[in-house]
């Protein structure tokens, strides 16, 4: 059914009980012609875009939990494309656009929010990295400003321009970037894959990738065996795992980023804010809560929680930038899995298996690309050849030499 | 008696009256009170305006999960929002308001919410608000969000101050009630270490708000009596308001304690410390918390949790409503009206939810008046005590991996597999809602605590007590009721709204919890969930168990920020390094720049100097023509030592280094495994056995680290051993074509000329007759230059005498700029160029990269694409219009080419005014650039409306040849 | 997290800095090995879901590398050793 203020009136005068389920909870078919293993973020707009854009419809998502269960229900929510390298640049720059379009695409207001995102300089070298930045941003047609202080000042008042350990000069601005609802991503593309004769099949987990003579045939589930012409692995946090399934090792490591949410609070942050000195950035939700984070706790994990010293870490940060929220409260604290490649730059790639293909390495990157990867990946697994603006993301990178490092940190995931 | 509400008895003090503000109105109420007992003492019913609809509400509870009354505390910068009026203490001068409303709290223009209810149902916002798709910023969204949010933040800097702190038990108890103070004392008797912490301002939790007996005593003096012995213990700490907010590995619990919130503040006290508490054992007793039941209208001020009621009744002296009703679905709830009755309070009905008797609705606008029940009849009651059963608080349990079980015997969750190690939870928490079961959960968790960890000393006895158990039948909501039934208060979540998530595929709990955004409030669903998800259970034909449980993350209860942030803010955000010229360069009038954690002089500005350009031309003219003197010891240095040190550096640098004689320097390129250049820095070779080597300043701990994991990891067994001396010596360089002259004026004893002390020599000498010190021929400046190094200790009285005897030769100091002009003009890479992402091919170093024995990173650098001829090379730029500035970040585009990623060549990396040249340059990568000398490019730079046309030169603008600096 | 110290005991694992896979102890010679190699060690480093051999370096503290085996479902630690005994077990000499 298509949603509109019309439906919410008319469903509004007879008690709202003509709403239909958002998606069918169908059981697996013997075969598909692509089978996505994750019911995330990028899994679900892969499947949307397959079906809509590319016409392949037999199509199924394996999801091991709830639809959207993995980091595109955990993560905070950022959207900007405001990368440097020729490699990544464009295809951030691609995913903005179809964020931009994106609730009209899909009929569900995901409130894709374009307040804008200011990444603060505090050095003349800093500055000078950014005017880099910046200026390929506008090579990319991202747009971008570099803001002085006094621009900055009009735009934040709230910082601590006075007292600050690491003085705030000014930050590159771009007006495009700011926020989406997350969980409306993941229902938005499900709802939009699941009315194009997708199946979504939650609470099945993936147990085995078959294969046979260097060729996938399908995989093994909890709810069974499910042939399939072309199995598409997209599950970021867990891609070692499933990999190893099929006998591939990754150049990827598995961390927890922590993030964070204050107490409802009446409207204060302009935009996205991150802190050029510290490990700490900040935004505002429509409901109000001050949503924030920082850094990786820095060694591999599993587990969706994080420890103490990042908490203070974040903490210290966003008391030094902004201390006007020493007294708003931290309310609720959790983590999601990354994916941490090693050049800090994610995979669209057909593996040396053939019919298997691989998302994923997106690092804490990945829930503003999701648009994007779903794109990119849908276009590969409809024509076997990469996306113009993904083709950069090949898994032989490393070894070719040609590693895509927005940070300059070389080889070591928890620097990225 | 203070304020119309108040009864007989209680544990407050009435001897002392204290005075508050409540909406800028004074009132009054007692030691003892928390804001919200002294607001029902004094008839307020309507505190606060829920989330969504703006309803009213009032104060619900009689603890932390408090999910309506949510006040603003204090003005001004103190202004602290969405604070619980139920655990806040009253004091002197406490000035509170409401908050969360348009207009006044009784006539909030926003209560329209209210009446659009039906267009605003769950997730009505995911389906509307798309069209035209610009209005989503412009309109709705700020329109959306004005009205969402509830207290509001200041805006300025927070005042008060926080403090971390550290703390070590063999036991920590959480919880000071009947369970926990039993664990306290078990533990405490037997001699463990514990530390008893409890939210609360007193000890004691339920057994303050019932009337229950202990050993023969009321439960009150028997707390009381229980923590005098605890407070005469030596090994028992006891931490009142003090909230254990999370659990996190390896037995780390993560308190905050409020020093000084009860008191309005103390001058120069901090207002909260964030403890980190360490503990080999943690019994958890942190008792149950009551849920409501889903009725029609049952959000309305005046409607509470019947243990709040009691709370009230019992503790603090005050009786909620005139004629107080009660609704149950337990023995426990209906135990209320006969402690009302105890203290004279009319009971005006109590409705069995076990016998089928139920409220379908209410009526009253802002305040309950009648209650409509099962059969039509009507009950007047301004108040209504409701219990929907107990549900134990399993938070702390599940805060690593545990999943609580469900119990349908007393209807609750209780902590189910993996607990954090060494937890025990007793009690309540447990799922043991007797008192007596209580008393000897909590005795045995103690006891057997101290006894693992070897602490032998009687426990001692458990004090007898009531032992009946509460008869609970679930009962979740009333099928009767057509109007509106609250599930979450705050968020304003009904059971139509659960319905609806179901009905629309939302099935999952968390699906449940993001489409209708229950238990996402400030109280995180405390009283909420347990009922949300029998209600979806109910709707989905599945078992409480099977529907199972949102996760429950830290903190317990909300944390400030300043908490977590501490100290750390300001000016001690991160500590400051000072090298050891900063006190004669403060004296100097220098300027000075944060380089990572180092406060370096920028330079050093004379009277007459319009701006920091004419100091910075200074002092590189005069440093070129003359002597220059800065201050270079943040660069690091590493002490290597041992007799495979020559071996040792050959590994870890690119270049080879066997071969360097004693007494002589070399540059090295250190590279990363991966083939990237990493850092450099100059090694000199004191003696056979002994270096001295330089990384840059950003780099020095980060390649400690790395020489570190080569000597311990690689090859454990060479000979060589690293310490980091960076903060020993006192490193000055000295430049200039005097710079011979004036330093053989410092040096004791030793021939400086070109032939005895050449360019990339080293020794060890002495200076002002007898001082030790280093001595370095080297040169960044590209002029003859050294640098001298002297203990630490004599950086200071070193700085004054080099200046001293610089007199003569018109010596001057100079700051980081004139440094990075000097080497810009000599195009050698620094921080822009070494940035992570560079080759040493990129460099034009790449003949330094040995071929001849293994070192870290030579394989990869040998990579296909790190080695392609179309790559970027380090080339000098300068501006066409030799009048104009160049400036950093600009992009590099081929003359004619579209101004796109796809024609990007390279960018411009440092930049400077060249005094000598008399314009200004650029070092910067352009693609083959070092085969496009004389080409005119186009420097991009949209971002500052600053492109122009740049030609390509060499690198090295000044002394290519290097005679300067080997004359 | 704590992590045991084998010369100094329990220690916060702040003071630590995290290096990864102690698999980086078997540096192939890079004389002798091929790029693939020498990308594999560096690049394709172990991941697993459970127990986990990695290198901690105690940088607020002795200065010591150490292998910590943790297990990252749980964090649970069960063993510490000096990464210097590590590797000489492992064969690295000079």
């Amino acid at each position: 059914m298509r949603y509109s203020a019309w439906s919410i009136l008319t469903e509004g005068f007879r008690g709202n009980t003509g709403w239909k389920p958002v998606w069918r909870e169908p059981d697996p078919k013997p075969e598909y012609d692509v089978i996505i293993i994750g019911g995330g973020g990028h899994g679900l707009s892969t499947a949307y875009y397959l079906s809509k854009e590319f016409g392949v419809r037999n199509v199924a998502v394996l999801e091991k939990g709830y639809l959207g269960s993995g980091n595109i229900g955990r993560n905070t929510t950022i959207v900007r494309s405001n990368y440097l390298l020729e490699g990544n640049q464009p295809f951030y720059e691609l995913s903005m656009q179809l964020w931009e379009g994106l609730e009209q695409d899909f009929n569900y207001n995901a409130m894709v929010s374009q307040r804008g995102i200011l990444n603060l300089y505090h050095s003349d070298a800093q500055r000078d990295a950014y005017a880099r930045r910046g200026n390929a941003m506008r090579l990319s047609g991202a747009g971008g400003e570099l803001l002085d202080q006094a621009a900055l000042k009009k735009m934040a008042p709230f910082f601590d321009y006075d007292n600050a350990r690491f003085p705030i000069q000014g930050a590159l601005w771009q007006p495009r970037g700011g926020s989406v609802r997350h969980d409306a991503v993941a229902w938005g593309y499900a709802r939009g894959a699941d009315s194009r004769g997708v199946d979504i099949i939650q609470n099945c987990e993936v147990t085995g990738i078959d294969i046979e003579g260097g060729r996938v045939t399908g995989v093994q589930t909890s709810r069974g065996a499910i042939r399939a012409k072309k199995v598409a692995v997209c599950v970021a946090g867990s891609s070692s795992r499933v990999m190893a399934m099929a006998g591939m090792r990754v150049p990827i490591e598995s961390h927890v980023l922590q993030a964070f949410v204050s107490e409802g609070l009446k409207p204060i942050i302009p935009g996205v804010i991150t802190f050029g000195s510290g490990h700490f950035y900040i935004s505002q939700s429509d409901k109000g809560g001050l949503v924030f984070g920082g850094d990786i706790d820095g060694y591999n994990t599993y587990a969706q929680r994080g420890n103490l010293p990042v908490v203070e870490d974040v903490c210290e940060g966003g008391m030094a930038l902004m201390p006007m929220i020493g007294r708003a409260r931290l309310l609720r604290m959790w983590g999601g899995v990354m994916d941490m490649s090693m050049d800090g730059s994610p995979f669209i790639d057909k593996t040396g298996i053939e019919g298997l293909y691989f998302n994923g390495g997106w690092c804490y990157g990945g829930f503003k690309a999701t648009p994007a990867s779903g794109f990119c990946y849908a276009h590969l697994l409809a024509t076997d050849r990469s996306h113009e603006v993904a083709r950069f993301f090949r898994l032989d990178r490393f070894l070719r030499g040609a590693p895509l490092d927005e940070k300059g940190a070389g080889a070591q995931p928890n620097l990225h | 008696m203070t304020g119309p509400r108040r009864i007989d008895g209680g544990a407050i003090d009435r001897s002392e009256t204290l005075r508050f503000q409540w909406n800028d109105r004074w009132m009054s109420g007692h030691p003892g009170d928390t804001l919200a007992s002294a607001l029902l003492a004094n008839g307020e019913r309507l505190v606060g305006r829920s989330f969504k609809y703006h309803r009213p509400r009032g104060i619900f509870s009689a603890g932390a999960e408090e999910p309506n009354a949510l006040v603003t505390l204090g003005k001004g910068a103190a202004a602290e929002p969405n604070t619980r009026a139920t655990v806040a203490e009253v004091f002197d001068g406490l000035y509170a308001t409401s908050q969360n409303h348009r207009g006044s709290l009784e006539w909030d223009l926003l209560a329209v919410n209210d009446l659009l209810s039906p267009f605003l149902s769950a997730g009505f916002y995911y389906k509307t608000f798309m069209w035209p798709a610009a209005f989503w910023e412009k309109l709705y969204e700020p329109v959306i969000r004005s009205a969402a949010g509830l207290g509001r933040l200041s805006g300025r800097p927070d005042p008060d101050s926080y403090d971390h702190g550290f703390l070590h038990c063999d036991v920590l108890v959480i919880g000071a009630g009947p369970a926990g103070l039993m664990a306290a004392l078990a533990a405490g008797r037997a001699g463990a270490r514990v530390i008893l912490a409890d939210e609360d301002f007193r000890a004691g939790g339920r057994l303050l708000a019932e009337q229950y007996e202990v050993g023969g005593q009321s439960g009150t003096d028997w707390a009381s009596a229980a923590m005098a012995e605890l407070v005469a213990m030596p090994n028992v700490r006891f931490m009142a308001r003090t909230t254990v907010y999370g659990v996190f590995d390896h037995g780390v619990y993560g308190a905050l304690e409020r020093k000084t919130d009860h008191l309005g503040g103390v001058e120069g006290k901090p207002r909260q410390v964030l403890w980190r508490v360490y503990t080999k054992r943690a019994v958890l007793a942190a008792g149950a918390t009551e849920r409501s039941i889903a009725f029609g209208n049952n959000d309305r001020p005046g409607v509470m949790l019947a243990a709040a009621v009691r709370s009230y009744v019992n503790r603090f002296g005050v009786a909620p409503g005139g004629q107080v009703a009660v609704f149950a679905n337990n023995d426990d709830g209906l135990r209320t009206a006969k402690d009302l009755q105890a203290k004279g309070v009319d009971v005006a009905q109590v409705i069995d939810a076990r016998k089928g008797e139920v409220v379908v609705d209410t009526s009253g606008r802002k305040g309950l008046r009648r209650l409509m029940l099962k059969g039509g009849a009507t009950v007047d009651a301004d108040c209504l005590a409701v219990s929907g059963g107990w549900s134990p608080n399993v938070h702390l349990t599940c805060h690593q991996r545990g999943r609580p079980v469900w119990r349908e015997d007393i209807a609750g969750f209780v902590p189910g597999e993996g607990l954090p190690d060494g937890m025990v939870v007793a009690g309540a928490a447990n799922g043991t809602f007797t008192l007596s079961g209580a008393l000897s959960e909590g005795h045995a968790a103690g006891a057997q605590a101290a006894s693992d960890l070897g602490h032998g000393g009687s426990a001692g006895e458990v004090p007898a007590a009531e032992d009946e158990e509460s008869g609970v039948s679930a009962f979740w909501h009333v099928g009767e009721s057509t109007s509106r039934a609250w599930v979450d208060l705050q968020n304003d979540v009904t059971t139509k709204d659960i319905k609806l998530s179901h009905q629309e595929g939302f099935r999952s709990v968390e699906h449940l919890k993001r489409y209708t955004t229950l238990g996402m409030a400030t109280d995180q669903g405390k009283t909420a969930n347990v009922l949300g998800l029998a209600i979806l259970a109910e709707a989905s034909g599945k078992t409480i168990q099977d529907t199972g449980t949102t996760i429950f993350r830290p903190p317990y209860t909300p944390v400030p920020i300043g908490a977590f942030g501490g100290r750390a803010r300001g000016k001690h955000f991160r500590p400051t390094r000072l090298p050891p010229s900063h006190t004669w360069a403060t004296e100097q009038g220098a300027s000075f720049v944060e380089a990572g954690a180092w406060m370096r002089a920028q330079w050093f500005a004379r009277p007459g100097e319009a701006g920091w350009r004419d100091s910075v031309d200074r002092e590189v003219r005069m440093t070129r023509g003359g002597v220059g003197v800065c201050d270079v010891s943040t660069l690091g240095k590493i002490d290597i030592q041992g007799r495979d040190a020559a071996e040792f550096l050959n590994r870890v640098y690119a270049n080879a280094f066997l071969k360097v004689p004693v007494g002589k320097v070399r540059y090295g390129l250190m590279l990363r495994e991966d083939g990237f250049v990493y850092d450099d820095g100059t090694t000199a070779r004191l003696s056979e056995t002994h270096f001295v080597v330089t990384t840059t300043t950003a780099n020095a701990v980060l390649v400690f680290r790395n020489l570190e994991f080569a000597r311990q990891c690689l090859w454990p067994d060479l000979d060589v051993h690293l310490i980091s001396t960076t903060d020993a010596w006192a490193q000055y360089a000295v430049a200039g074509p005097k710079s011979r002259e004036m330093l053989s004026k410092v040096v004791d004893d030793l021939d400086l000329s070109n032939e005895a002390f050449p360019f990339m020599a080293c020794t060890e000498c002495t200076v002002f007759g007898g001082t030790p010190a280093r001595l370095f021929r080297i040169s960044f400046s590209g002029e003859l230059a050294y640098e001298i190094a002297v203990p630490t200790r004599y950086g200071d009285a070193m700085i004054r005498a080099l200046m001293e005897v610089g007199q003569e030769f018109d010596a001057v100091p100079y700051g980081v700029e004139a440094l990075g002009v000097m080497r810009i003009e000599k195009g050698h890479p620094a921080g822009a160029e070494l940035n992570g992402q560079t080759t040493a091919l990129m460099m034009g170093l790449q003949g330094m990269v040995s071929k001849k024995a293994d070192a870290v990173g030579s394989k990869l650098s040998e990579r296909e694409e790190m080695m392609a001829d179309d790559g970027l090379r380090l080339v000098g730029f300068r501006p066409v219009d030799r009048s104009r500035d160049l400036k950093a970040g600009a992009h590099f585009l081929t003359k004619g080419d579209p101004a796109d990623m796809a024609h990007d060549q390279g960018w411009m990396t440092s930049v400077a005014w060249s005094p000598e040249l008399g314009h200004s340059i650029g070092l910067g990568f352009l693609k083959r650039g070092s085969d496009r000398m004389g080409e005119v490019v186009h420097a991009y730079d949209e971002l500052r409306g600053f492109s122009q046309d740049v030609e390509v030169v060499s690198p090295h603008f000044i002394d290519p040849e290097g005679g300067r600096q080997r004359g | 997290m704590l992590i045991n110290h084998p010369l100094l005991g329990p220690r916060d694992a702040a003071e630590f800095v995290y290096l990864g896979d102690a698999a980086l102890i078997d540096r192939p010679d890079g004389m002798s090995a091929s790029v693939e190699e020498m990308h594999e060690y560096l690049h394709l480093r172990d991941n697993p879901a459970g127990e986990h051999q990695e290198l901690w370096y105690h940088e607020q503290g002795d200065r010591s590398w150490l292998v910590v085996t943790r297990n990252t479902l749980t964090h649970e630690i069960t063993n510490v050793e000096l990464a210097r005994d590590m590797a000489r077990a492992r064969g690295r000499s000079r």
